[in-house]
C-alpha cells in the first residue's frame, strides 16, 4: 500500500507538473505572439477581428468569399462588447503585436485612428472600385493629407422601434404612419407621447422607453456637430444641441418613462424577452439584436416608425493593419466584402442599412421589408432616414469615450435619483479626466 | 558541519583531525573548494531561478513602472513620455475618485474578508470531524477557487439582476420590494463581497484544515479529560493551535482585497464595469487604476495608482509589524 501510494503520489506530480509546463508553454504559443495571418503552402490566411453584430461573418459571406477564392482562408473573431474589443486593440496597437489583417473601427474611434494611428493602417485611397460611398462615409476615416485608412460598412440612420400591442393597450394608434405622425418633427412630441401612453396603459409595469440614453444619443446625433467641433476642440459643454438632448432625456427619466435600463448590458435583453418596455430608439443595426433577443415569441408585435428627426448613430469600418504580412489580399478581401453587392447582401440578412450610395438604390435594398417588425418597409423607412443625416458629421477623438460617459451620468439621474445638475457635473468632471 | 567549513574557509587547516589526513594529498585543497562550492553555491544556484524569473517579471516591472509615473503619456502612443516628475501623485492625492476607491476597497475588503474567514474556519472545523465522505466534502469545497472568476462573476451577475434576478425573485416570494443591486452602493458591495466570499472561502478552510490537522491529538484527549466542551476545546486548542495560519490567511485575503479587480469589473458589465459602477459606488483601486490606463489611456496616471496601491501595502505591513512588536514588547 505503501508503496503502491507513493508511486501514485508520484505519477500524480507528475502530471500536476506536465499539466503545469503545459499551460506555460501554451500561453506563449498562443495567437497573440504574432502579427495576422501569413501564407503558408499556396495558401493565404487572413485574420479578422470584428466586434458586435457587424454582419460579415453572420451572414455567410466569408464562406462565400472562401468558395470564390479557393486559395484564402479567413479567420474571423468577434468580440461581443465594442469597448473591450476597442481597449484590446489599443493595447495591441501600442505594443505591435497580436493584431489581425482586418480590423473593425467603431465610428466613435475613427478620429482617434486618423489621428493618432494613421502610419499604423493601410491607405486605400488607391483600391480600384471603392468609389461607390456616401461622401461623409468616406471623409470621416480619411486623414488630412488624404489616406482612407479603412472602408465602410453600415451606417446607423434612425428610427423608433415600439410594440403594437401595447401602444393599443394604452389607447395610442398602432399604424406606423400615424405613429410617426405623433412626433413628427420633434422629440419632445416623443416624450410627450410617452407621458400619454404613461397615462393610458393598463395592465402591467411596462415602461415608455428603455432607456434615455437611447434618446439622448438619438438627439445628439441629429447635428453635424456633436461633443467636438470642426477645429478639433472639445464643444460639449457649449453645445446647445448636447445640453437639449441633456435635459429632454432628464425630462424622461424624472418622469420614469424608462425601464431605467442600460443598453447592450445585462437587463437589457431580458427586458426584450420579456417585454418590460414599449419603445426603443433603433438605429438599423440595432432591428437584428432587437429580432433576436426579443425572439420567436414577440414576433410581429414589434413595428417601426419614423423617427422625429434624422441622425445617424454607429455605423463602422475595416481597416487593413499596415504591418500584415498579407496586406494586399486583406485590403482585396475588405474592398469585396464592403462592396455594394455585399453591402446590400447584409442589410436584406440582417437590416444593416448599407454606408454604399451604390447600395442605397438598389431596387432590393429600398424594397426591403422585415418580417418580424409586422413586414416594416424598413428599406424604405431607414432610406429616408438615410436621406435626413446632415452631409457634415463632425467626429472628434473621444466620441466613444465621451457618448459613454453621458450614458453615465443619464443613468445617475434615472437609478440613483441624482439632479440633473450635478449629474452634469460629475458628467463634465469625467471628460475633463478622461480627455485631458 | 557548519563550524569545519567555517574553519575551511578561514584557512585553519585542521590539526589532523580524525578521517581528514592521508591519502588525499594535493587534491585536497581543490576538494575543499569544491566542497565548499557545493555546500556555499548550491542554496544560491537553486534559489536563482525564481529570483532570475523575479528579476524579469516583477521587479524590472516594478522600477519601470515607477518611470512610466513621473511622466505624462499615453497608451497608444507610449514612446512619447513627457516628464511631469510628481505631478501624477500631487494629482492623485487631490483627486477624489482615488479617495472613494480606497474605500471602496477597504469596505469591501472587509465586508468580504471578515465572513469569509469566519466561515472558513467553521467550515475546517467541521472537515476535521471523523465523518464519512470526508475527502469528497474537502474537495468539493475547493471547487469554487477552481472556477474562473469570470464565470463566477457572470453567473452572479444574472443572480443579482434587478428585473429577472433569482434573489431579486426569491425577495418578491416572501414580500420584498426588488433590490436594485448593480446601481446602489452597500447592495452592489455586498454582492460583490458574495462572489468573493464564495470563490475564496473553502480555500482558507482547507488551509485550516491542514494546520489543524497537525495539532497533536493529545491535546484534545486532554482537553476533554479536563472536562472542556466541543467549543472549549475549538477556541482553547484548535485557535491557539493553527494562529499562524490565521495570520498567514489575513495577509493573504488583505493582499487579495486591495487587488480586488475582476469581479466589480464584470458585475459591472461594460462602461459600468470599467468605472465601478455609474456612481462609482463600487469603483476599486484595481478598477481606478484600470480605468485610468485602458479607458482613459492615461498610462502615466495608471502607474501612480499602480504604485500607490503598492506603497498602500507597504505601509499596511509596516503598521501591522510595529503593533506586533509594541504588543511583544508591552506583555
Amino acid at each position: 500500500m505503501g508503496t503502491l501510494g507513493s508511486l501514485r503520489r508520484k505519477a500524480v506530480a507528475t502530471a500536476a507538473a506536465v499539466g503545469a509546463l503545459t499551460l506555460v508553454v501554451g500561453c506563449s504559443s498562443g495567437d497573440d505572439s504574432a502579427t495576422g495571418g501569413g501564407k503558408k503552402d499556396g495558401k493565404t490566411t487572413i485574420t479578422m477581428g470584428l466586434y458586435g453584430v457587424m454582419g460579415i461573418k453572420e451572414t455567410g459571406l466569408l464562406e462565400q468569399y472562401e468558395k470564390e477564392n479557393p486559395d484564402v482562408d479567413i479567420k474571423a473573431e468577434i468580440a461581443g462588447d465594442e469597448q473591450t474589443y476597442y481597449t484590446a486593440l489599443q493595447t495591441r496597437l501600442a505594443a505591435g503585436k497580436g493584431l489581425k489583417d482586418i480590423q473593425g473601427i467603431e465610428i466613435g474611434r475613427a478620429k482617434e485612428i486618423t489621428e493618432t494611428q494613421a502610419d499604423k493602417f493601410a491607405d486605400f485611397s488607391k483600391t480600384a472600385g471603392t468609389d461607390h460611398f456616401l461622401p461623409w462615409k468616406e471623409s470621416q476615416i480619411s486623414t488630412e493629407d488624404g489616406k482612407v485608412l479603412g472602408l465602410g460598412t453600415d451606417i446607423g440612420p434612425m428610427a423608433v422601434c415600439y410594440r403594437k400591442d401595447y401602444f393599443e393597450k394604452a389607447g395610442l394608434p398602432t399604424d406606423r404612419e400615424e405613429v410617426a405622425k405623433l412626433w413628427a418633427g420633434d422629440w419632445k412630441k416623443y416624450v410627450e407621447v410617452g407621458r400619454t401612453f404613461k397615462k393610458g396603459f393598463k395592465g402591467g409595469d411596462v415602461a415608455y422607453m428603455d432607456a434615455a440614453s437611447g434618446l439622448f444619443n438619438a438627439m445628439v446625433y441629429g447635428y453635424p456637430e456633436q461633443y467636438y467641433n470642426d477645429k478639433g476642440e472639445l464643444i460639449y459643454d457649449k453645445n446647445p444641441a448636447v445640453k437639449e438632448a441633456w435635459n429632454l432625456a432628464a425630462d424622461a427619466a424624472e418622469d420614469g418613462l424608462s425601464a431605467k435600463l442600460r443598453q447592450f448590458q445585462p437587463g437589457w435583453d431580458p427586458g426584450l424577452a420579456n417585454g418590460t418596455f414599449a419603445t426603443a430608439v433603433c438605429p438599423a443595426w440595432m432591428l437584428s439584436h432587437i429580432s433576436e433577443k426579443a425572439g420567436e415569441p414577440n414576433k410581429g408585435k414589434w413595428d417601426v416608425a419614423r423617427a422625429p428627426k434624422g441622425a445617424n448613430w454607429g455605423g463602422s469600418f475595416l481597416g487593413v493593419v499596415e504591418k500584415s504580412p498579407v496586406k494586399a489580399e486583406a485590403q482585396k478581401l475588405v474592398a469585396w466584402l464592403t462592396a455594394p453587392e455585399q453591402q446590400a447582401h447584409i442589410f436584406k440578412e440582417i437590416g444593416n442599412i448599407p454606408s454604399s450610395r451604390t447600395a442605397l438604390d438598389n431596387a432590393d435594398v429600398k424594397n426591403a421589408k422585415s418580417a418580424y417588425f409586422s413586414n416594416a418597409p424598413i428599406g424604405q423607412i431607414f432610406g429616408a432616414a438615410a436621406q435626413e443625416i446632415p452631409d457634415k458629421q463632425v467626429l472628434g477623438r473621444k466620441d466613444g469615450t465621451i457618448k459613454d460617459t453621458f450614458s453615465q451620468g443619464l443613468t445617475l439621474i434615472e437609478q440613483q435619483g441624482t439632479a440633473r445638475d450635478e449629474a452634469w457635473q460629475t458628467t463634465a468632471e469625467r471628460i475633463e479626466k478622461a480627455v485631458g | 558541519m557548519a563550524t569545519s567549513t567555517t574553519k575551511a574557509l578561514a584557512g585553519e587547516e585542521p590539526p589532523g583531525g580524525p578521517g581528514r589526513t592521508g591519502g588525499e594529498g594535493t587534491a585536497r585543497p581543490r576538494g575543499a573548494l569544491l566542497h565548499r562550492l557545493d555546500v556555499k553555491g548550491a542554496p544560491y544556484a537553486f534559489v536563482a531561478p525564481f529570483f532570475v524569473v523575479f528579476a524579469a517579471f516583477s521587479f524590472y516591472p516594478l522600477v519601470y513602472t515607477s518611470w512610466i509615473s513621473l511622466h505624462d503619456v499615453e497608451l497608444a502612443t507610449l514612446d512619447v513620455m513627457e516628464w511631469v516628475a510628481f505631478d501624477n501623485y500631487v494629482e492623485l492625492w487631490g483627486d477624489s475618485r482615488f479617495w472613494n476607491a480606497l474605500q471602496n476597497t477597504l469596505t469591501i475588503g472587509v465586508i468580504s474578508t471578515v465572513p469569509q474567514l469566519m466561515m472558513a474556519l467553521g467550515l475546517a472545523h467541521l472537515l476535521n470531524y471523523r465523518m464519512r465522505a470526508s475527502l469528497f466534502f474537502r474537495v468539493a469545497s475547493l471547487v469554487p477557487y477552481a472556477t474562473s472568476v469570470a464565470a463566477a462573476a457572470l453567473v452572479f451577475t444574472m443572480i443579482f439582476e434587478r428585473d429577472f434576478g433569482m434573489i431579486n425573485w426569491a425577495l418578491g416570494t416572501v414580500g420584498i420590494d426588488p433590490v436594485n443591486w448593480e446601481a446602489d452602493k452597500w447592495p452592489a458591495q455586498v454582492a460583490i463581497s458574495t462572489i468573493v466570499i464564495w470563490r475564496w472561502t473553502g480555500y482558507n478552510a482547507l488551509l485550516y484544515l491542514a494546520a489543524m490537522q497537525a495539532i497533536p491529538a493529545d491535546r484534545y484527549e486532554a482537553a476533554s479529560l479536563d472536562g472542556a466542551s466541543r467549543w472549549q476545546q475549538f477556541t482553547h486548542v484548535t485557535i491557539p493551535g493553527i494562529r499562524s495560519t490565521i495570520v498567514f490567511t489575513i495577509v493573504l485575503s488583505t493582499i487579495g482585497a486591495t487587488q480586488l479587480f475582476g469581479e466589480p469589473l464584470i458585475f459591472g458589465q461594460g462602461p459600468n464595469g470599467v468605472t465601478g459602477g455609474a456612481d462609482n459606488q463600487y469603483q476599486t483601486l484595481g478598477l481606478l487604476l484600470y480605468e485610468e490606463g485602458w479607458k482613459n489611456y492615461q498610462m502615466g496616471r495608471s502607474a501612480t495608482v499602480a504604485w500607490a496601491m503598492f506603497m498602500l501595502l507597504v505601509l499596511v505591513f509596516v503598521v501591522q509589524r510595529l503593533i506586533k512588536r509594541l504588543r511583544s514588547r508591552t506583555s
